[in-house]
């Protein structure tokens, strides 16, 4: 089509849309914001008669691909340590997708316009396209790949683990409460705008340099489709932003978006590449280094600081307290290292770092094997059964975290361990943004306004509490973390398959008793509770020489 | 606050790590669950699970299935996930609908893009041959009016039916299947006024203004119009789906498009209305066989049957007579077309025998003023 007859076909299709007069649509889904005098914003359009083809010729890409690494037999290049958090990452990013699907009725009823009706709709159909695409992809690799056990349980483990819980609020986030809070600020604004970066530009160079240039092909094919969905949430943004009143909703939602989009996106992605490849050449960027481009500068400095011209205040503190964290605080390496002490109740093997990861991580973040290296070394010599039990239950100087009740990611930067009494009960919280979250943010009044439409906190929000007091063993064989003998993990602490005696079963882990920390915490009186709390701020939780 | 050592400017590493032999495809060593090549979580309804199931089922999860934690995100005033109370209808196991035309990621393409396609050619090739030339001045207005009024139905009912309708099903089966079907109506509304602002710049008299105000204020439209916007009003997503595609498409739609549209146009001389508005009735058929499927699953449950067979009866009892109203009030431009080749009796009662039909497949029954 010439561009003429496009813009006049664009035209054409705002025809379609009329004010009603019997009845309007039903208001399903709430929002406290308010669009009355917003001006119409247009965002990128997309005729459907050219997407269709347009979007098939871009799978043919990938199914051709996708043959093309079967026939070339990819998989015997692959790296075992990459593609066992690929069990991991595969089995939460689909749900992602596809909520993003479901969350644009509640933009559509929030937003009056329908021109951002018409990009949220092929919005729609794009997110289901990225999920069923995502969900291909890792049935090849449970076919191709040389350890199918994980893949194989993927959506059952992906509702049943901690890990699953995590990523899921990368999801949920997108389909509940605020309808503008959700499905604007949280989903588009934050976690497509800024965070799409690393996962579908990061993750798939980090892929390719451990041998797998499929994850590329397919998160490339996805990423092609974003910058339309980010074009829909900033005209919304626009809108909103015409309305004085919605200032202190955006900034409020810019604030628990940015912070728990970074506590949980960082937290898996920046696992994924440092810690599941084998890629250690100097010149490779570390995580820091891409956040520090994808994240900082072209998402912070170029699209939220310029809507300080709208009047709008930009989180900085959170995004330097984000970027201290990663880089500083060690983030990534502390959920890292939270990952392989929890590898018992994983469904995937992870493997041991070495004296070349140790290197390259004192190089790109120096001080780590101050902090880390000791304990690594403790998790390989610990990596088979017979004369130990796994990591997390041998001393080896690691006192494992409570859980942040907002981001479920454990409270890892242990000095900013806040513990407070939230509705009738103590709860811990990774940083004081996450405890805002909660107990500020998520409620019916913000800041002496009413926030009716505001979402809510729920569910069973940490994970060990269903399994206190019970059995390690018993705990595995309810999760279904079990391989096909009945007997054998699924989650190993290293990569070797060849010699049965070095795969732990469910008898090497019977006799281990699992508790909650929140329920112990509950449990304490305030003094004791007090001195927990000192005494958890002030452990550098490092493993002493010599263990 | 530090940063990172190297300042400089982010460029691709020069270097590429080398490929290296490591041995991990499938069938190089044996060892426990080495060949558990297959999603173990559900039941596949038949030996193997085909690429549908697999790529569909249990993404959305269910705290009655597999989620532990149950929902971690609510509502003000409601639960969050998928709340069965979303839909008056009931069922002992929502996760048993499959979806008949197994849609996802590449069937969604490939139809979609061979229905574009194929139209876009019969256009050009209408433009090519002159079709529009012996266009009569009533037929072309006709057109104008009529099919043209046709796409706001269509574009009214994607987006404030089916997209909102696909955010609220308990299993990922169902929203997807709903969420193809909004995407396949929206599309048709593309569709006819693409070809609208083609047949306003091929034809001179062509009025391509003329859909707005029929649609808006000719008082045949009114009932059709009105239903459409009714059923954009519904709560309940199952109650929005049933109505519109069980009530209102065989009463209205096809009515109109099948029973009258593709009986008269040729006959007046237009070979290509047809082509357009066959792609349409394709695609109900195809969304037809998601909706049976899942309402006779529903009429059919064990347990709830009777009680869902009681509310869909409810249902019927309030949106036929809406839809035979809005039938009614179409009647007059059956005698607008120069050649009437249908009666709007004939039409109604072929629109009428298959909407028996299918309420009789679903276990249902017409009262008896219908
Ligand atoms: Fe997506
Ligand atoms: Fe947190």
């Amino acid at each position: 089509m010439s561009r003429q007859s496009l813009s006049k076909a664009h035209e054409k299709i705002t025809e379609l849309s009329w004010e009603p007069t019997f009845a309007t649509p039903a208001k399903k889904f709430g929002t406290d914001y308010k669009f009355d005098k917003s001006p119409k914003k247009d965002p990128l359009k997309q005729i459907l008669r050219s997407y269709f083809p347009m979007e098939e010729e871009k799978d043919n890409r990938v199914f051709g691909a996708m043959d093309g690494a079967i026939r070339g037999n990819m998989f015997r290049q692959v790296q075992e340590r990459w593609m066992e958090w690929q069990k991991l990452f595969l089995s939460i990013i689909p749900f992602p997708e596809i909520s993003a699907a479901r969350a644009m009725p509640l933009a559509i009823d929030a937003v009056p316009n329908p021109q951002i009706h018409n990009g949220l709709a092929v919005q729609m159909i794009d997110e289901v396209r990225h999920s069923t695409i995502q969900m291909n992809l890792k049935r090849l690799y449970m076919n191709h790949y040389i350890d199918p056990a994980g893949f194989d349980i993927t959506e059952k483990a992906f509702a049943n683990s901690y890990c699953g819980t995590i990523g899921r609020q990368f999801g949920e986030g997108f389909i509940t409460g605020d309808a503008i809070t959700a499905a604007n600020v949280y989903l588009t604004l934050v976690a497509e705008t800024a965070f799409t970066n690393t996962l579908f530009v990061a993750m798939p160079s980090e892929a390719a340099a451990n041998g797998d240039y499929l994850l590329p092909t397919v998160f490339h094919s996805v990423q092609s489709d974003e910058s339309r969905h980010i074009s829909n949430g900033y005209s919304i943004l626009l809108m909103a932003l015409a309305d004085e009143d919605n200032r202190q909703l955006l900034e409020r939602d810019l604030r628990y978006a940015w912070w728990n989009n970074h506590c949980v996106v960082d937290a898996a992605i920046g696992t994924f590449i440092e810690y599941g490849t084998k890629d250690r050449r100097k010149e490779r960027d570390s995580y820091a280094e891409m956040w520090r481009r994808w994240i900082y500068d072209d998402y912070y400095r170029s699209y939220l600081i310029p809507l300080e011209k709208y009047g709008l205040v930009i989180p900085h503190d959170l995004v330097e307290k984000a970027w201290d964290r990663i880089y500083n605080q060690h983030y990534v390496h502390r959920v890292a290292q939270f990952f392989a002490t929890g590898w018992p109740v994983n469904y995937w093997r992870i493997d041991a770092m070495t004296d070349t990861d140790f290197e390259w991580f004192e190089h790109k973040y120096p001080g780590w094997y101050d902090q880390f290296g000791k304990w690594w070394e403790a998790y390989n010599r610990l990596a088979y059964p017979g004369k130990n039990k796994p990591i997390a239950f041998e001393d080896v100087g690691y006192e494992y975290p409570h859980r942040c009740w907002t981001c479920m990611v454990p409270a890892l930067v242990r000095e900013d361990m806040v513990v407070e009494k939230v509705d009738g009960q103590w709860r811990t919280y990774c940083s004081e943004p996450c405890h805002w979250t909660d107990a500020v943010a998520f409620r019916p009044e913000y800041e002496g306004r009413d926030t009716p439409n505001m979402g809510r906190l729920t569910g069973k929000r940490e994970w060990e509490t269903l399994y206190h007091g019970q059995d390690l063993a018993d705990i595995i064989s309810d999760l279904g973390y079990v391989r096909d003998d009945g007997k054998t993990l699924i989650p190993q602490p290293h990569l070797d398959l060849s010699d049965p005696k070095k795969l732990w079963t469910l008898d090497d882990v019977r006799g281990i008793p699992f508790g909650s920390p929140n329920v112990t915490l509950n449990e304490m009186t305030d003094a004791e509770r007090e001195a927990w709390a000192a005494s958890y701020r002030a452990n550098p939780n490092r493993t002493p020489s010599g263990v | 606050m530090s940063t990172p050592a190297k300042e400089k400017k982010h460029e691709a590493p020069a270097s590429f790590p080398k490929p290296e032999f490591t041995g991990a495809e499938a069938g190089m060593q044996t060892f426990p669950s080495s060949t558990s090549r297959s999603y173990n979580y559900f039941k596949p309804r038949k030996m193997r699970a085909t690429v549908y199931e697999d790529v569909t089922t249990d993404v959305q999860p269910d705290p009655e299935r597999h989620l532990s934690q149950g929902w971690i995100y609510g509502f003000a005033a409601s639960d969050g996930g998928y709340p069965l109370d979303w839909t008056a209808l009931r069922s002992g196991n929502w996760h048993a609908f499959l979806d008949p035309n197994e849609e996802w990621e590449q069937t969604i393409y490939r139809n979609n893009a061979n229905v574009v396609r194929q139209i876009e050619l019969n256009l050009q090739n209408a433009k090519e041959a002159g079709a529009y030339a012996h266009w009569s001045p009533t037929w072309t207005r006709f057109v104008a009016e009529n099919v043209g009024a046709w796409m706001h139905a269509e574009q009214g009912l994607g987006m404030h039916v089916f997209v909102t309708a696909q955010r609220s099903a308990p299993t990922n089966m169902i929203n997807n299947a709903i969420a193809v079907n909004s995407v396949h109506r929206l599309r048709f509304a593309q569709d006819l006024a693409l070809y609208n602002l083609d047949l306003s710049q091929s034809i001179e008299a062509f009025d391509g203004a003329a859909h707005r105000a029929t649609w808006k204020d000719n008082p045949s439209w009114q009932g059709v119009r009105e239903n459409v916007e009714l059923l954009t009003a519904v709560d309940d997503w199952a109650e929005a789906v049933f109505a519109t595609n069980v009530v209102f498409e065989p009463l209205v739609g096809v009515l109109f498009r099948s029973d009258f549209l593709m009986q008269i146009a040729a006959r007046n001389g237009d070979y290509i209305t047809p082509t357009l508005i066959g792609a349409g009735e394709n695609d109900y058929a195809r969304d037809l066989r998601y909706t049976r499927a899942l309402f006779s699953l529903l009429t059919n449950d064990p347990e709830h049957g009777e009680h869902n067979k009681a509310v869909m009866q409810g249902w019927l009892d309030k949106w036929v007579p809406v839809s035979t109203h809005a039938a009614h009030e179409l009647q007059p431009i059956w005698s607008q077309p120069a050649d009437r080749a249908v009666t709007f009796a004939d039409s109604c009662s072929a629109a009428t025998a298959d909407f028996r039909t299918l309420i009789t497949e679903l276990g249902l029954v017409m009262s008896k003023e219908q």
